[in-house]
């Protein structure tokens, strides 16, 4: 009930929210990213999914208002509340809690007079103080919000005015769409705007994204295509086009759209033409943009999503409990109702007792049972706690503040500690049973270093590079972190409003507002972003372990044997050169250019590099110049060709021509940069001659490119050239390339400069780059060889991707050549992906000019329409990429990281099954899976890689049957349940099995069918891999295995193809990593790197749990224990709904003396030692299965309080039975030893005792008497229609009265006392057994905890070596025969021989179905 | 233009490798309270621990029991001040309606009070259009038989034993709580536009003729207000004070008890009880104390025992109990 209707209310909440922004809280969605969503637009005349804006100039004022008018401005309001509507708004959102409205009801009721049992004001009184405690958190929380949305909306920016006709300052808020904003260098982006002007030359700006999605690398945006050619400013005055895109969403990495001049000539628009709220410009002196998304409908807004609202396993469960004592409390009432009936019914006519109404009439006894229904409900009603709410909000504020503050989370390079960006379900953190964890930068560094590779069929091992990284190991920690700390300042770079920001971050309270205002925080800008953002420079400036690679030696030979004469007579073509040679050429000039890597030196701005040297280089004869013009006029002869081939060919659109156009001007500036080329070629050239000299030193000296770069100062060293990757695979690789001296020197847009070892700058003519997307898996740049001036397309992408576009060339020795070189490099890869290498395939495709005209124009049409484009974009990618020659292959390794086996081996050991979910090769994962010990070398392996669903069906019952047969323990599996339960079975066992299942299969395993007997079978396995699983089944898995199951998941992961993942599981973690912020802002916990995790949910989540559900309990018993004292007094006055203690004692008993030792016991206890829980993971296994609160639990803990309270009542009932005791005189040693009871019994449960407790415990009872001391010196009439005058006074003399609460509080609580000490000598729960360790001296712990370890395997020990014997033999006797290639690695990851064997014939024959284009029959 | 950018981020400092002193550091305060290591005391409960506890409790709650036993069980002897009680049972003087229909303010003379008196009172609140004093079911219903006790000596008459009036409330409630409306020569003109309670013989201000012990700060009275606690309660009466140190306070003799009879208790199945009794320093007769006491006391020593046992038959069996466990 409660739980429906806090879900009610959260939902209320977010439609309440969307006043100001209906998007703001719009969970990021990964569909997002895979198909486009039409967000809901707000506009009104244009309802469909377009939004035009129109320059705010008033000369299209009219237009302006007619389309643009409508759109939100720039001002932010991300507060809830204003200073009118705080009242009623907040008191209405607090009112959908289930409780609270329970506890309005009570002081509603008590306002009929009829059955009135305490006096009107005081049942207001603990509503009152809960509502006043969260609507002050509330407003705090707010008022902070608002503070910084009143910063952010004063920020300055210069705005176009038609007025002045310049630009002048205006604050942030006061921006509306279709302005027009100058941006000077580091200067925050205001708003979504499209990039009109840049003064870079080239039209170029970069940005930096970090405030936003953490990447640190700089991005380059395009000024609008037509626009990058003038010369000028773009002048706002002679803007007259409009410009016509989706409405607003908020996608980050989308954005379509057209401008439309006033002659109806359209240009496309492109994410790359967008700049986004939030971001900073650099290295651009200056921008002009036109906004076009504006505050809240900018994506920066859009994407800030607020904090996430979970109910915890262990609050769900309370939840429960608190209907039953709805109930308990209903029984209650009733038999007070019945009691007072039959009671007065006896004496009906005693007017004594049946007191006349007013108006002198007596009431039926019937109706006076009624009304004492409700009365009972008044007076019982602290048994459904109130408090119990508001403390487990404080108590889990506190338990966050300690996991924050826990030093053991802060990652000293990223200089970044654990965020909890969900406050709300910590417990559940001890309750996890399966682990869903991504690979790659989750187990993996994602430090991409460059390991392997093979050209033209060729295996280049790199073992000197190998060996470096062996010895690199070590030293890794210093090194990385001088390397890193000054970079790491960068992202620092102090600006004023910073501090206003990192206020809120202090202070538990402090975060949970950080989370509501990540919007706010990153639309200031990159120090904003530092604060919430622990993004790291890394990828950037990456360490020397990814940037230094040392040269194969073979492979340099070949490099050797590269001289410029193997190039001059190119255009004959008289002598080929050696064909592997070129391959190689091809190869690094792949690595190098097919990429979008940024080029910065660290000591200079990023800058056009390229240009800058250029002009630097003096011509050197008259020879090259005449050489220059040969060429040139070759050039010139192609050139127009091309371009009048093209324009009268059909009615091109007029974008087509602009496209020309700068075509055209490329072309011109590219004769230059070639003739540059050229004299590098020549013998002349200064570099050439330094040649013989430097290949000597290259195999000595590591770095060999410097020396040879000395030669030209102008140029900055190769070596300090700084490349910044999108992803680390690509920067991998183009140090890679550098290292053979092949180093990318400069990017532009229009054009990348290689150095090329031997031959010199090369200058490539950039015609075109078709990005990497997962759907295509593999990226394309397009350019014009300086050497050949042919059109080359070279490819990079996911081998099984790339092999299946290869054709062979013409030729027969060709064609042949090309087989062999196919199969060898397959051959290459299958061994690279079993080292867990990463591979990549590199191509290339020569293009005649003929062909790429044609194909840019339909990729034109593509790119400036609108709707569908993603798809023609695809499409047109299709076209390019196909029948590609392969160049080679690359195995890039990626680490894993520190301490990662460790973890592993921890969770796995605390009962938490573990699943990888990677989109890697099935071999890269499961090499993974060994090393990071999520399998063991003896684990029986079941690999699940199934054509068809009928495949997949008999595959999986085949396999369950195994291991049945395994587990004879398990015979009948009647049921899923069943089958699950028996899982820990199969573990105890000793069986250890292992589950491979590649994408595909996963598929059919899904299937509605099939999940029975999936989930059956992966019950059955300690580890499962799902390999080359999209992002959607990732998610779906989880899905699957959360509500099938009923267990808690985690789901961890660090990038946007984690994120639904993350959303969809109980807890999602996010690391912070290399690879954007997307998949932190979507989780639960942020850490830094996945060893934390093991603290946080072997420590923190077993303490979490334990401490709250037994706060809970607490909450319960003392609730109970305390009312049904007023219950049992009911007995004695004929159930009258009489209270014996003051009203206010009564309120004040739960509200004040008895609320804080819980609390702190919530927050502070600790049952075993953070040291030991990390040292035996078993002890995990408590939280899993809910030991520390079990339904059981809950009634056992309501029995004792009924216990305790009869004992509390009958105690003193029997010492002042007869006697001239009055009411409050007789309430005041109950109430007393009540307080005693209860805090002694906290004082039982609690496993350590600080002097925080001792405070609170000796500061609450204090309070009391001093309450109950000034209260009754002080009331004298006050509290009609009675008071406890004077009665604690006159009890404080009197001897009986300690001895009556001695005598109670003893005798109350020598049950559980006698419980928890038999519990403690004669059935020590684990938990208990390791609390003896925490006070054993180190050296008797370290011989305990070894006798534990090896108690724990003597249990497993004697089945597993059964097992395995069985299995062995099984094995040797079905053999590799099997059909369904199931089996058992016993062997070392590195040389399963027998794997293979069986790995292949599945892939062959998975490859097969591949090739006769998909779905084949199945076979087998 | 190259040259200009550079100056402009040299002023920035925008290049990445210089400026590395302003680095934040967001490490967490190594504190024994933030990493949650405060030295703590860790209770671990078995039967070695607390062996000592349950001996200990037993060795001190027998005697205190056997001590409050004996105390309670000299009660008997009518030495020092007697205390007179009348006894009432079945009488539900802690019902709801019954205890909050009184007004305190108007016991506490205040005036407005005292004429128009709370509604808690109704239905007695008002009579004949003038207010009650004192108001409600309480003072209504209060106890009014008369007891007089004769010692039957040798004599034919009998001698009447003095009982004493006052002394018997709660000295805060006679001279704090309870007062009589203020102003006016005599109690009557006081309370002279209010009327009687409805079952009352005599107003208010004729329930004694000691001015002192008149009205509102009638001490028979002041014990009728303090609702008892449960349905069978005695009040005190009266006391019947020492004379002298030599004889007794009630010599052994025949006793002769006159009772008025007022109050009416046959309808509710009452029953009226007269009690004499002296107090000891923990008050009336009762024995439950003190048994509840020896039994506990015993119940521990045995547990204590049993833990012993428990103890060394647990250390026995395993004695690398605390290496494995």
């Amino acid at each position: 009930m409660t739980e429906c209707l806090q879900w009610a209310r959260y939902h209320w909440q977010r439609l309440m929210g969307s006043t100001h922004g209906e998007d703001d809280e719009r969970p990021y969605s990964y569909s997002s990213l895979l198909a486009c969503r039409g967000a809901p637009s707000r506009t009104p005349k244009l309802a469909a999914k377009h939004r035009v804006v129109i320059p705010h100039l008033w000369p299209f004022k009219d237009e302006y208002e007619k389309f643009s008018g409508t759109y939100v401005n720039n001002r932010i309001r991300t507060t809830k509340y204003t200073l009118l509507n705080f009242v009623p708004r907040n008191l209405f959102e607090q009112f959908h809690r289930a409780a609270n409205l329970y506890f309005l009801f009570l002081a509603v009721l008590n306002w009929v007079p009829l059955v009135e049992a305490f006096q009107k004001e005081i049942t207001m009184l603990p509503l009152v103080v809960v509502l006043t405690i969260i609507a002050i958190k509330d407003g705090l929380e707010d008022y902070r919000k608002y503070k910084i949305d009143k910063q952010i909306n004063n920020l300055v920016t210069k705005v176009y005015s038609r007025k002045e006709k310049k630009y002048i300052d205006q604050c942030w808020k006061d921006v509306a769409v279709g302005d027009f904003i100058r941006l000077s260098c580091n200067e925050i982006i205001p708003a979504d705007m499209v990039l009109l002007f840049s003064t870079d030359p080239d039209g170029i700006c970069h940005i930096e994204t970090s405030g936003l999605d953490g990447e640190s690398n700089l991005k380059q945006r395009q000024v609008v295509r037509g626009y990058a050619e003038q010369d000028s400013e773009v002048d706002p005055e002679k803007f007259s086009s409009r410009i016509e895109c989706e409405s607003p969403n908020n996608d980050l990495n989308r954005f379509r759209g057209y401008l439309e001049h006033s002659n109806k000539e359209r240009v496309g628009l492109s994410k790359e033409n967008l700049l986004l709220r939030g971001c900073t410009v650099r290295n651009t002196e200056a921008v002009v943009g036109i906004v076009v998304y504006a505050g809240h409908e900018t994506k920066a807004m859009l994407n800030n999503s607020g904090p996430r609202y979970k109910r915890s396993k262990l609050e769900r469960r309370a939840n429960t409990d608190v209907l039953w004592c709805v109930l308990l409390l209903l029984v209650m009432c009733l038999t007070g109702a019945l009691g007072h009936g039959i009671w007065l019914g006896r004496y009906e006519n005693i007017i004594f007792f049946n007191i006349p109404e007013p108006d002198g009439h007596v009431i039926s006894p019937v109706l006076a049972g009624f009304y004492m229904f409700w009365t009972m409900i008044i007076l019982l009603q602290v048994l459904i706690p109130i408090s119990l709410y508001v403390s487990i909000e404080i108590v889990k504020l506190g338990q966050i503040y300690f996991i924050q503050s826990d030093v053991d989370f802060y990652h000293e390079k990223m200089d970044s500690t654990i965020q909890c960006r969900s406050l709300n379900i910590t417990e559940d953190l001890g309750q996890i049973q399966y682990l869903f964890s991504d690979k790659t930068g989750t187990l993996t560094e994602n430090k991409m270093v460059f390991r392997r590779c093979s050209v033209a069929g060729f295996d280049y091992c790199h073992e000197e590079n190998a060996k470096r990284l062996e010895s690199y190991q070590e030293a890794v920690s210093e090194d990385e972190d001088s390397a890193d700390t000054p970079s790491g300042s960068l992202s620092n770079v102090t600006k004023p409003r910073t501090s206003s920001c990192r206020t809120v971050h202090n202070g538990p309270l402090g975060s949970k507002s950080l989370n509501h205002l990540a919007g706010s925080c990153l639309a200031l800008g990159s120090g904003e972003g530092a604060s919430e953002v622990p993004h790291s420079r890394q990828a950037a400036f990456s360490s020397p372990i990814e940037t230094d690679v040392v040269p194969d030696t073979r492979l340099l030979d070949k490099f050797h044997q590269i001289t410029p004469q193997l190039f001059a007579p190119i255009d004959e073509m008289i002598p080929n050169p050696p064909l592997d040679t070129l391959y190689v050429i091809d190869f690094f000039i792949a690595l190098a250019i097919c990429n979008t890597v940024v080029v910065s030196a660290p000591n200079q701005p990023r800058q056009k590099i390229g240009l800058s040297s250029l002009s630097g280089m003096p011509i050197k004869s008259l020879e090259e110049i005449k050489n220059l013009f040969q060429r040139l006029s070759v050039r010139r002869s192609s050139s127009p060709s091309l371009a009048s081939g093209k324009e009268p060919s059909s009615g091109i659109p007029s974008a087509f021509v602009s496209r020309l156009s700068l075509f055209s001007r490329m072309k011109l500036a590219s004769p230059v940069e070639e003739e540059v080329s050229q004299t590098s070629e020549s013998p002349q050239g200064p570099s050439n001659s330094a040649c013989p000299s430097e290949t000597e030193t290259q195999t000595s000296d590591a770095d060999p490119t410097d020396s040879k770069v000395e030669s030209s100062p102008a140029q900055p060293l190769a070596s300090d050239l700084c490349y910044e990757a999108e992803s680390p695979d690509e920067a991998a690789l183009v140090y890679a390339a550098r290292a053979y001296q092949c180093a990318l020197r400069s990017r532009t847009p229009e054009q990348v400069v290689v150095d090329f070892a031997a031959l010199g700058p090369l200058t490539f003519q950039l015609l075109h780059i078709l990005p990497f997307d997962s759907v295509r898996k593999r990226m394309s740049v397009v350019v014009r060889h300086p050497l050949s001036n042919q059109v080359v397309v070279y490819t990079k992408g996911a081998d099984s991707v790339i092999m299946e576009l290869l054709s062979s060339p013409d030729g027969a020795s060709l064609e042949k050549q090309q087989m062999i070189i196919r199969e060898k490099t397959q051959q290459h890869l299958d061994d690279y992906a079993k080292r867990g290498l990463r591979t990549l395939c590199i191509a290339k495709k020569v293009m005649s000019d003929a062909e790429y005209t044609e194909w840019l124009r339909n990729h034109f049409l593509a790119e400036t329409s609108i709707d569908h484009r993603e798809e023609l974009l695809l499409e047109s990618a299709m076209r390019l990429e196909n029948k590609l020659t392969l160049l080679g292959a690359t195995g890039i390794e990626d680490r894993l990281q520190e301490g990662v086996p460790e973890s592993v081996e921890a969770l796995q050991k605390a009962g938490i099954k573990i699943w990888m979910l990677t989109g890697d090769k099935q071999e890269t994962a499961v090499n993974i899976a060994y090393a990071c010990k999520l399998l063991e070398p003896d684990d029986k392996l079941f690999i699940l890689d199934a054509q068809s669903k009928d495949a997949c069906e008999m595959l999986m019952s085949t396999m369950l049957k195994e291991l049945q047969k395994k587990s004879p323990a398990s015979p009948e599996r009647a049921s899923l349940r069943e089958g699950l339960h028996q899982a820990p079975a199969t573990q105890d066992s000793g069986l250890r099995a292992g589950l491979i299942i590649t994408g595909k299969t996963l598929e059919f395993a899904l299937q509605e069918s099939l999940q029975r007997q999936f989930l059956e079978l992966t019950a059955c396995c300690q580890a499962v891999v799902c390999c080359r699983a999209t992002p959607l089944q990732k998610s779906e898995v989880v899905k699957l295995v959360r509500n099938h199951l009923q267990v808690m998941t985690l789901a961890i992961g660090d990038g946007a193809n984690d994120v639904s993942m993350i959303q969809v599981a109980d807890i999602g973690i996010g690391i912070s990593g290399q690879e954007g912020m997307q998949a932190v802002m979507a989780s639960d916990f942020a850490i830094s790197q996945f060893k934390h995790l093991s603290k946080l949910l072997l420590v923190h989540g077993h303490w979490c749990y334990t401490r709250l559900s037994n706060m809970i309990l607490y909450f319960f018993y003392k609730n109970v224990a305390y009312v049904n004292l007023l219950f049992w007094y009911q007995f004695f006055c004929g159930f009258s709904g009489t209270s014996m203690t003051d009203y206010w004692i009564l309120i004040l008993f739960n509200l004040l003396f008895t609320s804080a030792p819980p609390v702190i016991y919530g927050v502070l206890e600790k049952d075993v030692s953070a040291e030991t829980l990390m040292q035996l993971p078993e002890l995990y296994k408590s939280g899993q299965k809910s030991e520390a609160y079990l339904p059981l639990t809950f009634w056992i803990t309501l029995l004792d309080a009924f216990y305790q309270s009869l004992v509390c009542f009958f105690v003193p009932y029997c010492t002042y039975q007869g006697s001239d005791i009055d009411i409050f005189a007789f309430g005041n040693p109950l109430n007393t030893a009540a307080l005693f009871i209860i805090i002694l019994h906290l004082v039982i449960e609690s496993n350590s005792l600080t002097w925080v407790h001792m405070l609170v415990i000796v500061g609450s009872i204090l309070s009391y008497f001093f309450f109950a001391l000034a209260f009754g010196a002080m009331c004298v009439t006050c509290n009609p229609p009675s008071n406890p005058y004077w009665i604690m006074q006159e009890h404080m003399l009197d001897p009986v009265f300690y001895l009556v609460c001695v005598l109670t509080t003893c005798v109350a609580l020598l049950p559980r006392f006698i419980y928890r000490v038999l519990q403690g000598s004669l059935f020590p729960s684990p938990v208990l057994r390791a609390k003896h360790l925490d006070r054993l001296t180190p050296e008797e712990r370290t011989k305990a905890l070894k006798k534990w370890a090896e108690a724990g395997k003597m249990g497993q020990g004697t089945p597993t070596y059964a097992d395995h014997s069985d299995a062995t033999e099984k094995r040797t006797t079905s053999g590799p025969a099997s059909v369904f290639a199931m089996m058992s690695a016993s062997s070392c990851p590195v040389e399963q021989d027998d794997l293979s064997v069986l790995e292949t014939a599945l892939d062959s024959d998975c490859c097969e179905t591949k090739a006769s284009g998909m779905a084949g029959p199945p076979k087998g | 233009m190259a040259m200009n950018y550079n100056a402009k981020d040299e002023v920035d400092g925008g290049p990445p490798c210089a400026s590395g002193g302003t680095a934040k550091n967001r490490r967490p305060d190594n504190t024994a309270f933030k990493q949650q290591r405060l030295p703590a005391w860790q209770p671990i409960l078995t039967a070695g621990t607390v062996l000592p506890t349950f001996f200990i409790i037993g060795l001190i709650f027998i005697p205190i029991g056997i001590g409050i036993f004996v105390t309670s069980n000299n009660i008997r002897e009518i030495e020092g001040n007697v205390f007179m009680y009348y006894g009432l049972s079945n009488f539900y003087q802690n019902h709801r309606r019954y205890v909050k229909s009184r007004d305190d303010s108007q016991l506490n003379g205040d005036v407005s009070a005292l004429l128009n008196p709370s509604k808690e009172c109704e239905p007695y609140r008002r009579n004949e259009d003038k207010p009650i004093a004192p108001c409600g079911a309480i003072a209504n219903s209060m106890f009014n038989d008369t007891l007089e006790l004769f010692l039957i000596g040798n004599e034919s008459h009998p001698t009447p034993i003095p009982l004493k009036k006052k002394g018997i409330a709660w000295w805060t409630d006679k001279n704090v709580k309870f007062r009589n409306p203020p102003g006016g020569e005599s109690l009557e003109e006081r309370f002279k536009d209010t009327t009687k309670p409805v079952n009352w013989v005599k107003p208010v201000y004729m329930l004694d003729s000691e001015p002192d012990n008149n009205g509102f700060i009638n001490e028979d009275f002041i014990v009728w207000m303090r609702t008892a606690a449960l349905p069978t309660f005695r009040k005190l009466y009266r006391l019947i004070e020492r004379k002298s140190d030599l004889h007794p306070t009630l010599p052994a003799g025949r006793y002769y008890l006159n009772i008025t009879y007022n109050y009416p208790v046959h309808s509710f199945d009452g029953r009226k009880r007269m009690i004499l009794s002296t107090i000891s320093w923990m008050g009336g007769k009762n024995p439950f104390l003190g048994i509840a006491y020896i039994t506990i006391g015993s119940i521990s020593f045995l547990l204590g025992v049993v833990l012993l046992v428990i103890n060394h038959k647990y250390r026995n069996s395993s004695n690398t109990a605390d290496i494995t466990i």
